[in-house]
């Protein structure tokens, strides 16, 4: 009986480990947004990706800055660290941990937008990247 | 008459390994230390190596003292401009561990050494702050700092070709032009 508990505990958690993907992350921002996920736009999470902000000293800032204006390549942090891939088609590890697509959606949105992102931009984000071929 | 010859075998044995064993590098290793005076204290930390290192080296604990590692943790929503902000269960498990094995934690040569030069109210933020880190670098040209190869003194890596490996002695230094 314990045994079979610990089996349908380990199910469940490794279920969870697994669960999230790309198309998975579309869906559960799409129902944050309370819309449909054929409502999310890769158009503009196109825009979200290319629009520059102001940054310091003056320059401007975009997601590009460190990611590159091709998300298939990998980028670079201002230390100089390697950045993997942001689209899914080069990097199979994108978008599958929901907490550390959060997480780095609340850092980097506060940095370059000076705002947190909306659910709605954070699916067409997602949206975009994941039609990437 | 043996076993007085056997026995002085036994000692002198005994001794000769225990010397050999204080005089080898890996005698540090009881501290943490990687050993030799430019290594850093080989430790582990799942949270720290994974979080630090997404976007720096995982700088070593041994580098700054425990107050500077309570500002760093405490500032992440401002970290050298960037937000690296994250749960406060993973913020507060990664400076129990930072201040656990810190520079005046007593427990690496490495952190002994910077202790040394360093003030005992002083908490810098930044590890090129401390005179240990200056003193260090003190043969390095200013222009080196500003090439584009290097980016700023935060990329160890840069020229520390084994930094990753906590090795950081003269022997794998290699500027980039």
């Amino acid at each position: 009986m314990i045994k079979r508990i610990a089996w349908f505990g380990l199910a469940l958690i490794s279920a969870h480990a697994a669960a999230d993907t790309p198309a998975s992350s579309m869906v559960r921002y799409a129902q944050q947004a309370g819309v449909a996920v054929s409502a999310l736009s890769p158009t503009r999470g196109e825009v979200l990706y290319r629009t520059e902000h102001p940054g310091k000293n003056g320059a401007t800032q975009s997601c590009a800055s460190c990611h590159t204006a091709n998300p298939k390549q990998a980028g670079q942090t201002r230390v100089g660290k390697r950045i993997e891939p942001l689209a899914p088609s080069a990097n199979p590890q994108r978008f599958t941990d929901a907490a550390k697509v959060e997480k780095w959606f609340r850092r980097n949105c506060t940095d370059v937008l000076r705002r947190e992102c909306s659910a709605q931009e954070k699916g067409d984000f997602i949206a975009w990247l994941n039609q990437i071929k | 008459m043996n076993y007085v010859l056997r026995g002085i075998g036994v000692l002198a044995t005994v001794g000769t390994l225990s010397l050999l064993a204080f005089s080898l590098p890996s005698g540090g290793e009881a501290r943490g230390d990687g050993g030799g005076d430019d290594l850093m204290p080989r430790l582990t930390h799942k949270a720290w190596q994974q979080e630090c290192a997404s976007c720096h080296l995982a700088y070593s604990p041994a580098l700054l003292p425990r107050a500077s590692w309570r500002r760093v943790m405490g500032g992440l929503e401002q970290h050298f401009g960037e937000n690296a902000s994250l749960d406060p269960a993973t913020q507060a498990d990664i400076l129990r561990f930072l201040e656990a094995n810190a520079a005046d934690s007593g427990r690496s040569r490495m952190g002994d050494k910077v202790m040394q030069r360093m003030d005992t109210k002083a908490a810098p933020l930044r590890i090129t702050e401390t005179r240990w880190f200056v003193k260090k670098h003190d043969e390095v040209p200013r222009t080196a700092w500003a090439r584009k190869s290097v980016g700023s003194a935060a990329n160890c890596a840069a020229c520390h070709r084994q930094a990753e490996k906590g090795v950081f002695d003269e022997d794998t230094v290699r500027i980039p032009k």
